[in-house]
C-alpha cells in the first residue's frame, strides 16, 4: 500500500464516532445492566442486597455464570455450541476428588490431570465434530450424556457413593489449591471492618471478624478469563481467524485460515473452562457431587446470547457474554432480595431472555445493515 | 417496534404488580426456609403449605426457597443470599455437609438463628450451632422398616432410589437392608426423576430378577411409576411393597392393598414447627430443650381416610 492511501482509503464508508461507540454487539447487554441495576436499586435498595455481603453474593453467582460464558461465546463465535459443559463441570470435580481423596495423590497433581483430562474431552468433541462433519449440538449432547454417566457411575463404584467429601483437608498447604480456592484481599477488608463500614460476626469462634473477608479466586478468574479472551478476540490475528471460521468456513478455508484447528482449539477452551469453574467449586466447598452442573450448559448460552453473540456464529463479543453473566446472576439473586416467589425466577429469565434476542436482533440490522 | 415497547410496558406493569403482592405482607419477624430439592420435587408442596400456614397463623413473614436443578452448591449460594438479606431465622436442610455447614455457619455466627430440617441429623445440627433438628433419622426410619419387613418373611428387595446424589437417599436403602439383615449389594437403583424411565426400569429388574420379594421406594416420584410398572407386570399386590413418603396415588395404593405401608416422615410438621418455635423464641424467649422427631409414623389400610383426604396438601 503506497503511503497516501493510509490517511483516507475512499472505499471505507465514514461513520461518526458517536455511532461507532454506540453501534457494537454488546450494546443491548450494556443497556440491559443499566436496567438491571436500576430496577433492583428501586425495589431491593434496602434489602441487604447491596451491602458488603449482598454484593459478594450475586458477584460470586455472576463470576460463576462468567467463566462457562466465556468458554461458550468464544465457541460460539467459532460457530458451534458445546451442550457438555454443565457435565463437564460434574466430571471434573468428580474427577479431582477421586485422584485426591481415593487415591490419595496431592491435590496439585489432581487438579493438573484433570485439566489434562478435560481439555482432551474438549479435543475429542472437536475432532468428531470436524471430521464427521455432524452438527456440534448432536455430538456434545452425547457427551453431556456420557459425562453425566461417568460422573455417578465411578463414585458408586468405587466408594459407593455420590458425593465424595474431604477435599478441604487434603487441599491443605497445598500449593496449586489456592489459586481457584482461595480468597485475596483479606487485609483490606479487615480494615473495611475497623473502619465499621462492613458487618462484622457477633458470636462465635469468628466473632469480630468480618463476615467478607476477602475477595474469592472465582472472580478474579472470572475477570482474567474475560479480559485475556476479549484481547485475543479482538487484537490477535488468532482472533480474526474465529469470527473468520464461525462467519463461514469454506470463505475462511480459502483465504488460508485453519478452520478445523481453530474449532478444535475453541472446544478446548470451554471444556478449560468448564474445568476452571469445577475446580473453584471443589476448593471452596471441599466436596464433589455426582448432580454439579446441571443445566449449566443452558445458562452459559443464555448468558452469551443476552451478551448479543449470534446463534450461527462468526458474530458476538466477550465483553458482551461477561455483561450477559452479570445480568443473569443479578437478577437470579436479586429476585430473593425483592421478595418475589422463586418458582417466578424463570419466567423473568424468560421474559428478559426474549427482550435481550429481540433488541439485539435491532442492533444487529444497524450494524450490518441487512434487512 | 411498537410490539417491543408493549413486551417491555406488559413486563414492568406484571413487575410492579409482584412487586405490590408481595410488600404487603404481614409486618413482623421474617423466615427463610431452604430446601435442597429440584422443582420437579412435588413432595416438598407439604412443606410449602406448611410454612404458609405458621406464618399466617404467627403472623410473621415467610418465603420458601430452593435451588431449581437441586444443584447443592447452588443451595450454598442461596443459604449466603438469605444470610445477607438478614432475616429472624433461617429454617434449612443439611443435605451435604462438606457444602453447606460453611455458610450455615456463617449464617449462625452473623447472629441469626437456625433451625435444620429433614436431612442431617441432630449431632451435626448442634455443631453448626443450630437450635435444633426437626426431622426424621433417615438410617433408623430405614431400620426400623427393615426389621418391620423381616418380621413379615421378606429377605431380598429392591430399592428405588430417584435421587442418588443425596446421601440421605441412599441411608434409607443401607438401613433397610441392616434392618431385614442382608447385604444392600446391587438391590439399590439409580432410577432417575422421569416418570416413565423410573417405570421401565422397575419392569427390567423385576423381569431379570424374578425372585425379588419387596420393594420399596423413597417417596412418591419412584413410588407413583412403581405403582404403574407393577400393574402392569401383573405384581401390584403380590409383591411386597413398602414406601417412603405419602402422596395422593401412594394412599389409593395402601386403600387398595398395593403398598402394605408407607412411612410418613410428616413433613408438615418440619416447615411448621420450626416457624412456631423460632417465633415464640423471639417474642418470648421459651425454646424446646431437645430436637424433635417429625417421624417415622407407619401409614396403614386402618385409619387412611384422614391421610387420604389431605394427602399431597398436608401430608
Amino acid at each position: 500500500m503506497s503511503s497516501m492511501g493510509v490517511a483516507v482509503d475512499e472505499r471505507i464508508k465514514e461513520t461518526s464516532k458517536l455511532r461507532k461507540a454506540l453501534i457494537r454487539p454488546e450494546l443491548g447487554a450494556i443497556v440491559g445492566t443499566i436496567a438491571v441495576f436500576s430496577f433492583f436499586i428501586i425495589f431491593a435498595g434496602d434489602s441487604g442486597m447491596f451491602n458488603a455481603q449482598g454484593v459478594l453474593n450475586w458477584s460470586t453467582v455472576s463470576a460463576q455464570f462468567m467463566i462457562i460464558a466465556v468458554g461458550a461465546c468464544m465457541l460460539m463465535i467459532a460457530g458451534e455450541f458445546d451442550l457438555s459443559v454443565g457435565s463437564m463441570i460434574g466430571f471434573a470435580g468428580m474427577s479431582i476428588a477421586l485422584i485426591s481423596v481415593t487415591l490419595q495423590w496431592p491435590v496439585w497433581v489432581a487438579i493438573l490431570l484433570t485439566f489434562a483430562l478435560c481439555i482432551a474431552v474438549g479435543a475429542l468433541n472437536g475432532i468428531i465434530v470436524v471430521r464427521t462433519g455432524l452438527p456440534s449440538f448432536i455430538v456434545t449432547l452425547a457427551f453431556l450424556f456420557i459425562l453425566r454417566g461417568f460422573t455417578i457411575f465411578f463414585p458408586q463404584l468405587i466408594e459407593r457413593r455420590t458425593i465424595i467429601g474431604g477435599i478441604s483437608e487434603r487441599a491443605e498447604g497445598d500449593w496449586l489449591a489456592p489459586l481457584f480456592g482461595g480468597k485475596i484481599g483479606g487485609g483490606f477488608f479487615n480494615w473495611l471492618a475497623d473502619m465499621e463500614l462492613i458487618g462484622v460476626f457477633t458470636r462465635g469462634t469468628r466473632m469480630g471478624e468480618p463476615i467478607v473477608n476477602g475477595i474469592p479466586m472465582l472472580i478474579v478468574w472470572a475477570l482474567g478469563l474475560m479480559v485475556v479472551a476479549h484481547i485475543v478476540l479482538t487484537r490477535t490475528q488468532f482472533g480474526n481467524w474465529i469470527f473468520a471460521a464461525g462467519g463461514d468456513a469454506q470463505a475462511a478455508r480459502y483465504v488460508g485460515v485453519p478452520v478445523n484447528r481453530v474449532k478444535i482449539q475453541m472446544f478446548m477452551f470451554t471444556a478449560f473452562c468448564a474445568c476452571v469453574f469445577a475446580t473453584c467449586q471443589v476448593m471452596e466447598f471441599g466436596s464433589a457431587g455426582a448432580d454439579r452442573g446441571l443445566l449449566k450448559e443452558f445458562e452459559a448460552i443464555i448468558a452469551v446470547v443476552i451478551g448479543g453473540a449470534l446463534l450461527t456464529g462468526g458474530y458476538g463479543s466477550v465483553i458482551g457474554a461477561a455483561l450477559g453473566a452479570l445480568i443473569f446472576g443479578v437478577v437470579q439473586q436479586g429476585l430473593f432480595f425483592a421478595g418475589v416467589e422463586s418458582s417466578l425466577f424463570r419466567v423473568f429469565l424468560g421474559v428478559i431472555l426474549l427482550f435481550a434476542v429481540i433488541l439485539n436482533t435491532y442492533i444487529r440490522r444497524i450494524i450490518t445493515g441487512e434487512r | 417496534m411498537k410490539t417491543t415497547i408493549k413486551t417491555i410496558a406488559v413486563s414492568a406493569v406484571a413487575a410492579t404488580a409482584l412487586m405490590g403482592a408481595s410488600s404487603a405482607m404481614a409486618e413482623g419477624e421474617r423466615y427463610v426456609l431452604v430446601s435442597h430439592a429440584p422443582d420437579s420435587d412435588s413432595w416438598w408442596n407439604t412443606i410449602k403449605n406448611g410454612l404458609a400456614l405458621a406464618g399466617e397463623q404467627m403472623d410473621v413473614t415467610v418465603e420458601y426457597r430452593n435451588p431449581p436443578t437441586g444443584d447443592l452448591a447452588d443451595m450454598a449460594r442461596i443459604i449466603e443470599q438469605a444470610a445477607a438479606s438478614a432475616p429472624n431465622g433461617i429454617i434449612t436442610t443439611l443435605a451435604d455437609p462438606d457444602v453447606l455447614s460453611g455458610p450455615i455457619r456463617a449464617a449462625v455466627e452473623s447472629g441469626i438463628d437456625v433451625i435444620i430440617i429433614n436431612s442431617g441429623t441432630p449431632d451435626a445440627a448442634r455443631e453448626l450451632g443450630a437450635l435444633m433438628y426437626v426431622g426424621q433419622p433417615e438410617y433408623d426410619a430405614g431400620f426400623a422398616a427393615g426389621q418391620r419387613a423381616a418380621g413379615d418373611g421378606i429377605s431380598s428387595f429392591l430399592c428405588v432410589n430417584h435421587y442418588i446424589s443425596s446421601p440421605s437417599s441412599t441411608e434409607r436403602c443401607q438401613g433397610f437392608a441392616d434392618g431385614l439383615g442382608v447385604d444392600l449389594g446391587n438391590q439399590m437403583i439409580d432410577s432417575g426423576q422421569d416418570p416413565s424411565e423410573i417405570q421401565n426400569r422397575v419392569t427390567a429388574y423385576l423381569n431379570s430378577n424374578p425372585d425379588t420379594d419387596a420393594v420399596l421406594t423413597l417417596g412418591p416420584t419412584s413410588a407413583d411409576p412403581t405403582i404403574l410398572a407393577l400393574e402392569q407386570i401383573g405384581l401390584a399386590g403380590d409383591i411386597y411393597f413398602g414406601t417412603f413418603d405419602l402422596g395422593g396415588d401412594i394412599v389409593n395404593a395402601i386403600r387398595d392393598g398395593v403398598i402394605q405401608w408407607g412411612i410418613d416422615q410428616q413433613p408438615f410438621l418440619q416447615a411448621y414447627l420450626p416457624v412456631i418455635v423460632l417465633t415464640n423464641y423471639h417474642r418470648y424467649g421459651v425454646l424446646p430443650g431437645n430436637n424433635i422427631n417429625s417421624g417415622p409414623g407407619f401409614v396403614t389400610a386402618d385409619a387412611l381416610d384422614l391421610v387420604a383426604e389431605l394427602a399431597g396438601e398436608y401430608r
